[in-house]
């Protein structure tokens, strides 16, 4: 076990330490960061000084080493377009998108689990043929296709809901929150549904897939002879033993979702981490970019990294035999 | 074009006959799924008459959208032909610069169905031919790009394309930016995705690799790419049929994502995803029309390519017949 978790953790600090080389490789070649940096009225020796005190002209693996020790502290230097510390300009959008991921989560799992659990369990029915085609919808319409559309419908036609921003929130420490104020929680329902819509589908997908297979199971069987109520043996019996991959995938499934969630930040104007990096993007501010970059893959890896190691500590099986865990995912 | 195939046991009635290639797709497996399932046909359906329209925008549109003469203003904001206030040409109404949805939207599924065409075929050219060297070879060469390819799924797929757009438009200079956002947007959601198909066809060629026809075409001096392009990689082709499949409404979907953040198609050759971009900014004017038809238009195409998908997933896997 301990072998398995070393050689995990390697893997894992291997896979980070290559984004951070795409990162500074991003941060260090596209653009020129002194000319970024100082102003039109700057001399050339300016520029020389500037260049010696940002460690420019030392050698490539020492400013690499540097570019990782520094964004281990969090420290991704200062933004372009604000001059602002990057990581402060994160940590204050970093709430707004936790909230909309957390209640889209949410979301997936109390639509998504009895959407599977009906189209498993009543499979000719008419209700699970319409929540088949849903499902088939829902993945094929865009998120920001279904933002646009919950706008037209709920807040230009309808006028129940707010269109864009977070509504009023509330500071608790260094976190501000939309959840504890009505306006807030208002605002959050549109980006919050949009962002879901994909999600669902995925978490219903999956618990039918399972459900149908534990549905043939002996202990299935045996519970409907002994005459425990249908509900009972599908609401209870059956799906508990779905629930373990479903916990999975939306623990993999957040990182997604906090890339993913930029494009619904776009559409409704949504002050977090993404709508920060398009704006990035769009003025070619790097090192917003970089710290981005970094710090969503590092989630999006710890979470992986979580779930196989609890997997492994769960199922002995998985622990020596990586190799073929990796053909199956294949 | 005619492939004999050699008399097998089941025509023993009919010696020898000679099958077109129409003939054996009538008697396959796979034709039969498809013709007693209406939702693959409907699918289909959908997806031809999209492509073919949109292949025929330059004839079936009304306006050429890229010719800005032909815009007239006093056109502008001119609502769907069933509302009031409709004007003949414009069935589904003009946008603010007097531009007619309709061929907008034909002119924009073109750029849309290429871009998502190209991507998928860029990436399987790359997926297949690394998988195949990854299993075939093993060794470090397998090591090196698998690495590589675990950490490309170590980030999320939208964040991976956003940067290749934006770092190549960033680098590139201001006349060449428009000319090239189409191979831009075609490499950047080709780089994400090969890695699927590379891992499929590694699994599978580490397995043919140890056969004995693998075996025996080594030893008769087979060159080790002609082993690994006509002998193992057949051997592999109905998964990645199914996964080309489903990425092809994937990277139509992504493509839409990127232009419509902004790093896609410029305005001025405008795919689906720029026109509901563009549209986006009337939401609050009441031209609903801008931006609800190209979004139709974007749903419906992923929407008949996903059904397809899934039915010839179902359809192939062994374990459903």
């Amino acid at each position: 076990m301990i072998a398995f978790l070393l050689k995990r953790t390697a893997n894992a600090a291997f896979v980070m330490l290559a984004v951070a080389l795409l990162a500074f490789v991003i941060f260090r070649f596209f653009g020129d960061p002194v000319e970024m940096m100082v102003n039109e009225q700057a001399t050339q020796a300016d520029r020389m000084e500037l260049r010696e005190r940002l460690g420019l002209n030392d050698s490539f693996v020492t400013q690499y080493t540097r570019f990782v020790s520094n964004a281990a502290q969090g420290n991704f230097g200062i933004s372009y377009r604000n001059q602002q510390d990057v990581m402060v300009l994160i940590k204050e959008r970093f709430p707004a998108t936790f909230e909309l991921v957390l209640v889209a989560t949410v979301i997936s799992l109390v639509v998504g689990i009895p959407a599977g659990v009906i189209t498993a369990v009543y499979r000719e029915s008419r209700l699970a043929n319409m929540l088949q085609l849903g499902s088939i919808v829902g993945v094929s319409l865009p998120s920001f296709v279904v933002g646009i559309l919950l706008i037209l419908a709920f807040s230009v036609s309808l006028g129940w809901l707010p269109a864009f921003g977070r509504g009023e929130t509330m500071d608790i420490g260094w976190w501000s929150t939309g959840l504890l104020t009505p306006s807030g929680r208002a605002a959050l329902v549109l980006p919050a549904i949009s962002l879901s819509t994909f999600q669902v589908t995925l978490v219903m997908r999956l618990v039918r897939a399972e459900m149908l297979e534990t549905l043939r199971a002996d202990y299935v069987k045996f519970a409907r002879a002994r005459g425990v109520p249908a509900r009972r043996v599908h609401w209870r019996h059956a799906l508990r033993n779905c629930l373990m991959p479903v916990i999975t995938l939306t623990g993999m499934q957040i990182g997604n979702l906090i890339a993913f969630a930029l494009v619904t930040e776009t559409v409704f104007q949504w002050p977090g981490m993404g709508m920060l990096f398009i704006q990035a993007v769009t003025f070619v501010d790097i090192p917003v970019m970089a710290a981005y970059l970094m710090i969503v893959s590092f989630i999006f890896v710890a979470l992986n990294t979580c779930v196989d190691i609890t997997y492994a500590w769960v199922d002995p099986r998985l622990r020596d035999d990586t190799a073929r865990a990796g053909g199956r995912n294949g | 074009m005619e492939h004999p195939i050699p008399p097998t046991d089941t025509s023993a009635a009919v010696p020898f006959v000679r099958h077109t290639w129409v003939q054996r797709l009538k008697d396959s497996d796979l034709w039969h799924s498809f013709c007693t399932h209406p939702s693959a046909i409907f699918a289909a359906a959908l997806l031809i008459l999209v492509a073919v329209t949109a292949a025929l925008a330059p004839v079936l549109s009304p306006q050429n959208p890229y010719d800005l003469a032909a815009l007239e203003l006093w056109n502008s904001e001119i609502p769907p032909l069933w509302h009031d206030g409709g004007q003949a040409p414009f069935v589904l109404g003009t946008d603010t610069q007097g531009r007619d949805i309709l061929s907008a939207l034909l002119y924009g599924s073109r750029i849309s169905l290429i871009i998502g065409f190209a991507s998928v075929l860029v990436a399987l050219a790359i997926g297949l031919s690394l998988g195949l060297m990854a299993g075939y070879f093993g060794g470090w060469i397998d090591n090196v790009i698998m690495r590589v390819g675990d950490v490309l799924l170590s980030m999320p797929f939208i964040l991976i394309a956003i940067l290749i757009t934006a770092i190549a438009t960033a680098s590139l200079p201001t006349g060449l930016k428009d000319v090239l956002a189409a191979p831009i947007l075609i490499f950047a959601i080709a780089v994400p995705s090969w890695v699927q198909y590379a891992r499929t066809v590694r699994a599978s060629a580490m397995v043919e690799a140890k056969k004995e026809y693998v075996q025996a075409a080594k030893l008769i001096r087979v060159k080790p790419w002609r082993i690994m392009v006509q002998h193992i990689l057949p051997n592999c082709l109905t998964p990645i049929m199914v996964a080309a499949t489903l990425n092809f409404g994937l990277a139509i979907l992504s493509e839409a994502t990127l232009s419509f953040l902004g790093v896609g198609m410029p305005p001025d050759q405008p795919s689906l995803g720029t026109l509901i971009r563009i549209g986006n900014q009337y939401l609050f004017s009441g031209l609903w029309w801008i931006v609800v038809f190209p979004s139709i238009q974007l749903c419906l195409i992923v929407l008949s390519v996903n059904m397809i998908g899934d039915w010839l997933r179902d359809a192939l896997n062994p374990k459903l017949r």
